[in-house]
């Protein structure tokens, strides 16, 4: 079979001040084929298509597309070619219908009618053909995260898209929409269409790519088939060296920490939580799965005190009732690791060891006889904090906005770790890391879960889940489903659960 | 009691609803476009106001009364074209802008004014536009006097939400005006110029609320005079959100806001000796605040209303 080249990308390289997001980066895609770009957050994949998809302009280099060059920096170029894009965060109009979310854009905005009907007969063939099942007059505010993204997919194949790039597409999907995505996506190879998948998911990638880019800071570190892929040298690639994978040791169950007798939130600042029971004991691993948005956000917020639930009790081992607050929490041993840690976690603008002693300030161990903070005992405290977690700095004196996702999460971990807390509520805790980073939080936690601590982890990867967890919970709807023990449940049994099966 | 039931079914009740309904309409109208497309227009009180002198002196000084409101319809294009460029492509603050644009507004028109007519001391008159009878309509009982009695301008009011409606259900420009006021990313991932379509709807508010003035100077009063538009601009910003950005429930909002009114005014002579007219003058607005409340409760916010569009960045 002769393989025709559709897109043609040559030495392009952009720059952001002095930071090269792409750097000479070449490669082509070829018809009816999926090409998958690999890389870790920052290594400049959605630059890449940003400029590709006409949304930046690149300092230099060449596209073509079926041999004509594109012209940078404008979408509507890009459109035309026949090149869609799915963005990472959806480009809907929730306020409108299907339909009228797919039309626009078809016509010229001083155009005086709206050929409506059709759009509504092209629109359902299209949809039968791609195995894209959708109501055209539905309003995009009641649909779900899956049906929403075949939305934006029917958008591209309606402007007769020839190449589609997808970012990060399974991000918020169940593992059941994660295969219907990728059936889709065969049918559409099948059709002619090439398809450029951007990921860092490696297992995705494997199970459904023809060839692999791997970008590492900015340049392109290799070109792999996937029939020929190692996963472990893939992984390697994107890292840039040898990964450690943790392995986890169950150890006996201590007594109980924790435990939520019919806890409900009902209010309209976070998703609700109707009648959540939970037991959790030291050394214990329990993970919590879901798809985002279904309360396990506001349930971290309970665990950590900085929401009071509407009803129901919160029982700690060692007090039967407290006083609602984050400190309070904290005093009895309760870290919390935020889901978005780069808000919620530190303070950017601060310098790393203040981050660091940040939980500390009420220790008078970190005062001089003055009561202002110690800055030598500070400083040798965030020196051993960044040294014992492997927290890559230049200084301690350095922003901490600067350190990239994994070193800014070893920083907020080891902060807690520091403490020896009885209960780790973790949220989303590896969520947009790379391998390598991901392996260091994960070995962090198993150590701690080794020392006694009863861990609360909250993720929407079921590698992890399976991985590290002693027992898995599913949250639905704001319910919580009664715990099973990891060794004997699946990712299927998991995905059903997630989509609302036995709630 | 009976009379305050009674004013209900008079003719001139009805009539008197209309007028001070149409200047509240075209201007809540104009105010649905830019807010639709995610621009508040706090400039409407002050475009109300120049759309007002502007489309009088037009008059006053020899053209017909259609030209006097293509007139104010241009002034109130500018006025808009002006809030665009600083809150579109500027990305400046919604708020300040449109404060800033309704001082200046109305004080630039009343100076304008003033320049043309510096001796005036009681306000100059023209001849405005006269009731013209619909054939055969405006010979039915009641219903005649009370809707098909108006003057042409009046007609033309109603058009407008008619034109709106159709804008906003039927043409991709109105698809796109709604598209960039919820989110703006949709419209740029789909090859539209987000900068363009809003400037578009803010033009074509902004010229509909200056008509909206000029209704009073050329329909409703035969005059000019400063401070005129006496807070009607302020009344459409509430009433755009009873009608939930939609145009034909911006009419009924009007309608009903304008019908408190006419009723209050012979409310007060029933009972002016009994109660203080300042009650009934109060009722209107009273009134209005509780159905806002009301109404306010189901509505759903333009999602990007107020969010400045900036090209190449995350949203």
């Amino acid at each position: 079979m002769i393989m025709t080249t559709l897109l043609k990308v040559e030495k392009i390289t952009k720059k952001f001040g002095d930071l090269y997001a792409n750097d000479q980066i070449s490669f082509d895609v070829k018809k009816s084929e999926v090409l998958a770009i690999l890389g870790e957050n920052g290594a400049g994949k959605t630059t890449l298509m940003n400029i590709l998809f006409g949304h930046y302009t690149p300092d230099s280099g060449n596209v073509s597309f079926e041999g004509n060059a594109i012209e940078f920096g404008n979408t509507n170029n890009a459109i035309k070619l026949g090149i869609g894009m799915v963005h990472q965060h959806f480009t809907l109009a929730e306020n409108l219908t299907v339909l009228e979310n797919i039309i626009i854009g078809r016509q010229s905005i001083f155009s005086l009618s709206l050929p409506k009907r059709q759009a509504r007969v092209r629109i359902l063939e299209l949809s039968k053909k791609f195995g894209l099942p959708i109501d055209p007059d539905e309003l995009v505010a009641n649909l779900s995260v899956s049906e929403k993204q075949r939305i934006e997919i029917l958008k591209t194949l309606f402007l007769d898209c020839k190449l589609l790039i997808l970012d990060e597409p399974t991000a918020a999907l169940t593992p059941q929409e994660t295969d219907a995505l990728f059936s889709t996506i065969r049918n559409m190879i099948e059709t002619g269409l090439s398809v450029i998948l951007i990921s860092h998911k490696l297992n995705e990638i494997l199970a459904v790519s023809d060839r692999i880019i791997v970008l590492r800071n900015g340049s392109s570190v290799g070109e792999i088939d996937t029939n020929s892929a190692d996963r472990e040298k893939i992984a390697e690639m994107i890292v840039g060296k040898k990964i450690d994978y943790p392995q986890k040791k169950k150890i006996p169950r201590k007594s109980k920490v924790l435990s939520l007798t019919d806890v409900s939130y009902k209010k309209t600042d976070a998703p609700n939580l109707s009648s959540v029971n939970l037991d959790l004991y030291g050394g214990q691993i329990l993970g919590i799965a879901g798809v985002a948005g279904n309360g396990q956000t506001t349930l971290a917020k309970i665990l950590s005190g900085h929401f009071k639930p509407t009803q129901g009790k919160i029982d700690f081992e060692q007090a039967k009732s407290v006083h609602t607050s984050p400190k309070s929490f904290m005093d009895l041993g309760v870290a919390y690791i935020p889901e978005d840690r780069n808000s919620d976690g530190i303070v950017g603008d601060m310098e790393i060891w203040e981050n660091a002693i940040m939980t500390e300030l009420d220790d008078p161990f970190f005062r001089n006889s003055l009561g202002i903070i110690d800055k030598k005992t500070s400083f040798d405290r965030s020196e051993n904090l960044c040294e014992r977690y492997d927290v890559r700095k230049q200084s301690i004196r350095q922003r901490s906005r600067l350190l990239s996702g994994g070193n800014v999460q070893k920083l907020l971990l080891g902060r807690w770790l520091m403490r020896n807390p009885k209960i780790i509520v973790a949220c989303q805790p590896t969520r947009g890391l790379d391998e390598g980073a991901i392996a260091s939080i994960q070995k962090l936690l198993l150590e701690a879960q080794q020392k006694g601590s009863a861990i609360i982890l909250i993720s929407e990867d079921l590698d992890e889940l399976l991985t590290m967890s002693d027992d898995i919970s599913v949250m639905y709807k704001g319910m919580l489903s009664n715990p099973t023990q990891t060794s004997s449940t699946n990712k299927l049994s998991i995905g059903l659960q997630m989509a609302g099966d036995g709630f | 009691m009976i009379e305050f039931i009674e004013i209900i079914f008079t003719a001139g009740f009805w009539a008197a609803t209309i007028r001070i309904a149409c200047p509240l309409i075209l201007a809540t109208i104009g105010e649905v476009l830019c807010e639709r497309a995610g621009v508040l227009n706090l400039g409407i009180e002050g475009i109300m106001s120049i759309g007002a002198m502007v489309g009088w002196m037009t008059v006053f000084l020899g053209a017909d009364l259609y030209t006097g409101i293509l007139a104010a319809l241009a002034i109130g294009g500018i006025f808009g074209l002006l809030h665009a460029i600083f809150t579109v492509y500027l990305g400046a603050s919604q708020h300040v802008t449109g404060i800033g644009i309704t001082m200046l507004a109305s004080s630039l028109g009343f100076f304008c004014f003033k320049l043309i007519l510096p001796s005036s001391t009681t306000p100059p008159k023209i001849k405005p536009f006269q009731p013209i009878d619909i054939p055969f309509l405006s010979e039915l009982p009641f219903l005649g006097p009370a809707f098909f009695q108006h003057t042409p301008f009046t007609y033309l009011a109603i058009l407008a939400v008619i034109f709106a409606f159709w804008l906003m259900n039927s043409t991709p420009l109105g698809l796109s005006i709604k598209m960039a006021g919820e989110n703006p990313m949709a419209l740029e991932a789909q090859g539209i110029d987000v900068f363009l379509v809003r400037t578009i709807a803010v033009v074509l508010g902004s010229a509909l609320m200056a008509v909206g003035g000029a209704y009073l100077t050329l329909s409703a009063f035969d005059a000019f005079y400063f401070g005129m538009i006496n807070g009607r601009g302020w009344i459409a910003i509430a009433l755009v959100i009873f009608a939930s950005w939609k145009p034909e429930r911006a009419l009924l909002g009007a309608l009903l806001f304008a019908g408190l009114d006419a009723y209050q005014v012979r409310a007060q002579q029933l009972a002016g000796a009994v109660i203080p007219y300042q009650f009934f003058l109060m009722l209107p607005f009273l009134l209005s605040i509780v159905a806002m409340v009301i109404a306010a409760k189901r509505t759903r916010y333009p999602k990007a209303l107020l969010v400045p569009f900036r090209r190449g960045e995350r949203h």
